[in-house]
């Protein structure tokens, strides 16, 4: 299957004009400061302006699809926090639902309630390291701290509870793993007190100054048309006017019974995208306001057998993470591990529309409309 | 919202061997992969408007492969899922990626893990392996010794 | 303005310039400041000129002037990337360096010997020669400028008459250098930096250059000794109404472009260019030029600081004798300093605030806004000059 890996002679010397001697290709990663991890793009450039975007994957592609096939329904859910490890919670979530959904298991309602306050606390700290990083792209380096500032007591918050900062692993099939901390609703309380008078700084310090602007407006410009032909999920959709709120489309857990608003923004724009992002901020504070006080008592986890089985069928799961629609798609033949199991990553379909985002702009477009897509690799090389 | 027999009834009407199965969340819809072409572009326009391909992935039922296309409408927001089976030695289907743009990336990663071939296809080269890679890993007899971790 | 001797070149000014310094250290200004070092100065060229003949007092002199500046090269290197760490630190709400040293005073100078133990990399394929040329290059054209700046009332290299006009000139050439390794580093990256600011510190050079003129203008010198003393009554920034604090605007944005600093720095984008033209190196070459930034940046806030806040001069109010006689107390060297770091945090608080522009909006904001306004702002100035309205 594997061959030896063959030793490619370089000329000593590159020529920056290969191929048709007008056109500079350059490689943008795996290793770079904008690709947010190692996203290899191959770009063809004429001067500074973008011909071809050409998106290379597999660098760290696990096949954690192949992998999941030799897991048990308990396993495999631990395995896709390392997909999109800044919504590990989603993810996990997305797993234990299809499971439970195969499986009938009925859910406690405060099992609901804290699966779905864990992911809007999720969804904050994803937003907050997305604002800073894609602050950094464009070359502002502070708004990374502020932004750190208060993802930092997320991470506390979820480490008290869940034991783990990043890959929580806290949701399991019929449930939550252990009941929240007692001090946590008081935690989270004072996180919203503190994060609702520091969100002004983010629109002070960044959204208003004027070269962000005019960094951000007109760039990456996606049609509604295009987003929707192209499966753009999430903030990139909602930029571009595709109303794509899984929670409001299709509401799982407790979504339909709390208020909040889609986010919607017509531009298309590098702008759009960054606007949606930072509104969602605030409208997953709403959703916790309206679900932490009112925690129902009672199990955290339903009883399920020691051994989880799914019927033969096919089950597919729909949630909002972070970054747009993740569909779990398993496929089973009735035994303990999962015949065929998809991940339909948000990422993937919004990375596909990079190239016809950026194609005729310039580099620092290309950082700019990256930074919005909000891409993490894991999830895209799963 | 249209229903499933509304649908059902514009397939049959263009494809009467085309089976179905509602046993699950959605009407699985299975088709004839040499149809397949024909029948996506008239689900993608008026009057069902089947705008969005959320995924699109490939099945190894060891015997044959079953390619999963699953379609919305943002503007009905109705869901289905289509199926056509594909041949293992020669695995071959039209490509749907000038319908559905997200289709080109979705069956670059089909033909690199599974090895269906999707004619008419832009750029059908590997997506995540290198190019001299050998074998489709995500196929059922795919093994390797070396790195496949089996608990 | 004094011309230049006809038939004398740059060294006969040079020597007639040191010899005038015998005569008259300030040309008959007020001659008590003990803290301008003139004291020093003066006392070496008197026992140098009572020892030795003129030649050799030259070459004295030399020898201590490049002792001298290399040591304050080395010194602000050290000093300024402290500073810069410091401040970036406070705006970013972390403490910075503060473990080697009282606050961390010395981690600069750790940073600096971990440099010098590194491997100075020269990539295969390179152009040996120039890839190891450039770092120099960079380094001396920063050496040069130091030449007529004044660092307190007497304590300056070369008070040329066409000061003014020689900082214009040599500042450009850095550019050389940043092309220079550019090229020769055989990498795309560095080939995309130095192409960008080429064609940047071209553009720049421009406004710079205009908005320095606006003083000359009203000063009626390019020498910087006469550029301060004019500025004995007030600092032309008070002095010179509006049109000089657009001078003044314009020449912050213009030297932050010059030096290739954020919000300015394409040269060396790290999201886009991961390091631009230094991409390659590697070592003590690499400090270099980190080393020629600070430099470039003490140069550029030295000039504005002389030009428009008076150099070493102290604060002046038109005729309050008194309030003058009390600033006067201040050493001019401080007055100096102060105001050069004043101008060095400005441009530094620029970098940890603001966004990178991208390359075609750089070029506009000085073809399309910058290059006109100052055009227009040098006629009104010119006005301003001929009708005396200014204080």
């Amino acid at each position: 299957m594997y061959t030896e890996t063959q030793i490619v002679e370089r000329p000593a010397v590159i020529d920056p004009f290969e191929g048709d001697g007008e056109n500079l290709v350059i490689n943008i990663g795996p290793q770079h400061p904008a690709t947010h991890g190692v996203l290899h793009l191959v770009v063809t450039l004429n001067g500074e302006t973008i011909k071809k975007v050409e998106p290379h994957l597999g660098y760290i592609h696990r096949s954690i699809e192949k992998m999941c096939e030799s897991l048990s329904y308990r396993q495999f859910i631990y395995v896709t926090s390392r997909m999109d490890y800044l919504s590990a919670h989603i993810n996990n979530h997305a797993c234990a639902m299809t499971v439970e959904k195969g499986m009938q298991i009925e859910v406690p309602a405060r099992a609901q309630y804290i699966r779905v306050i864990m992911d809007e606390l999720t969804r904050i700290a994803s937003h907050e390291l997305w604002w800073g990083a894609m602050a950094m792209d464009l070359g502002a380096f502070t708004p990374f701290f502020y932004a750190f500032r208060e993802r930092e007591t997320i991470n506390d918050i979820m480490e008290q509870t869940c034991g783990a900062r990043l890959t929580m692993n806290y949701m399991v099939p019929g449930g939550v793993m252990a009941d929240l901390h007692p001090t946590f609703q008081q935690k989270v309380k004072d996180f919203i007190t503190l994060f609702k008078s520091n969100i002004d700084e983010y629109d002070e310090l960044v959204t208003g100054n004027i070269i962000f602007q005019s960094r951000t407006k007109g760039v990456g410009y996606l049609s509604k048309e295009d987003a929707i032909s192209y499966g753009c999920t999430g903030p990139v959709g909602r930029g571009s006017g595709v109303s794509c709120d899984i929670r409001k489309i299709y509401p799982y857990e407790v979504y339909n019974q709390v208020q909040f608003d889609e986010m919607l923004e017509t531009g298309g724009d590098s702008f759009s995208r960054y606007q949606v992002r930072v509104k969602e901020l605030r409208e997953s504070i709403k959703i916790i306001e309206q679900l932490i006080d009112n925690v129902p008592a009672g199990d955290y986890l339903a009883k399920t057998k020691a051994v989880l089985k799914l019927p033969k069928g096919e089950f597919y799961t729909r949630v909002e993470t972070a970054r747009g629609e993740l569909g779990v798609y398993i496929v089973s033949e009735g035994g303990t591990t999962p015949y065929r199991i998809k991940f339909r990553s948000p990422g993937f379909s919004n990375l596909s529309a990079l190239d016809h985002m950026v194609r005729g702009s310039k580099i620092g477009d290309l950082m700019a409309t990256m930074g919005t897509l909000d891409l993490v690799i894991p999830d895209i090389d799963r | 919202m249209m229903t499933n027999e509304e649908i059902k009834a514009f397939i049959s009407g263009i494809q009467p061997s085309a089976t179905y199965d509602e046993t699950g969340e959605w009407l699985n819809i299975h088709v004839d992969a040499s149809q397949w072409k024909s029948l996506a572009n008239l689900l993608r326009n008026a009057p069902f408007n089947f705008d969005y391909l959320f995924s699109l992935t490939c099945i190894d039922w060891k015997t044959h492969m079953t390619m999963v296309y699953h379609l919305s409408s943002t503007l009905h927001r109705h869901t289905i899922v289509l199926k056509a089976k594909v041949d293992r030695a020669d695995a071959q289907i039209e490509s749907v990626s000038d319908i559905w743009k997200t289709a080109e990336f979705h069956e670059r990663e089909v033909y690199d893990l599974f090895g269906v071939r999707f004619s008419n296809h832009p750029d059908m080269r590997r997506l995540i392996l290198t190019d001299d890679f050998e074998g489709y890993p995500l196929r059922k007899d795919f093994d390797d010794p070396v790195n496949m971790i089996k608990l | 303005m004094k011309a230049p001797t006809p038939e004398g070149g740059i060294m006969e000014e040079m020597k007639e310039r040191i010899i005038e310094y015998k005569i008259s250290p300030f040309r008959g200004w007020r001659n008590w400041d003990m803290f301008s070092l003139k004291g020093i100065t003066n006392w070496i060229q008197g026992w140098l000129s009572a020892n030795f003949s003129s030649a050799w007092v030259l070459f004295f002199e030399s020898v201590i002037v490049i002792l001298l500046a290399t040591t304050l090269f080395a010194l602000l290197g050290l000093v300024l990337v402290w500073m810069e760490r410091k401040v970036a630190a406070h705006m970013q709400i972390r403490l910075g360096p503060n473990r080697v040293g009282p606050m961390g005073i010395f981690q600069t100078s750790a940073d600096t010997l971990k440099l010098i133990l590194k491997e100075g990399l020269t990539p295969d394929g390179a152009d040996k020669f120039l890839f190891n040329l450039a770092p120099f290059v960079v380094m001396i054209v920063a050496m040069l400028l130091l030449a007529p700046i004044a660092f307190a009332k007497g304590f300056q290299v070369w008070d040329l008459n066409i000061g003014v006009l020689y900082v214009s000139a040599v500042s450009s050439l850095s550019v050389i250098g940043i092309l220079m390794a550019g090229w020769a580093s055989n990498n795309k990256y560095s080939l995309l930096g130095a192409m960008r600011s080429g064609a940047q510190i071209v553009s720049y050079e421009l406004s710079a250059g205009l908005s320095i003129l606006t003083i000359v203008v009203l000063t009626g010198s390019l020498q910087i000794g006469d550029i301060i003393s004019s500025q004995q009554n007030g600092w032309w920034l008070f002095k010179g109404h509006i049109p000089v604090i657009i001078a003044f605007v314009i020449f912050i944005i213009a030297a932050t472009a010059e030096t290739n600093r954020a919000p300015f720095d394409l040269a060396e984008a790290e999201s886009e260019l991961t390091a631009g033209f230094h991409t390659e190196y590697s070592g003590m070459k690499f400090a270099l030029f980190f080393l020629a930034e600070y430099i470039n940046i003490f140069i550029v806030c030295a000039i504005g600081a002389t030009l428009f806040l008076g150099g070493w001069m102290p604060l002046h109010i038109g005729n309050w004798e008194g309030f003058n006689h009390i600033m006067d107390y201040i050493p001019s060297s401080i007055w100096f300093f102060a105001k050069t770091f004043f101008m060095i945090f400005l441009i530094m608080w620029f970098r940890w605030t603001f966004p990178r522009l991208r390359v075609d909006q750089l070029l506009n904001l000085e073809w399309k806004y910058l290059l006109p306004i100052s055009l227009f702002n040098l006629l009104l100035v010119t006005v301003i000059a001929i009708l005396g309205w200014h204080f």
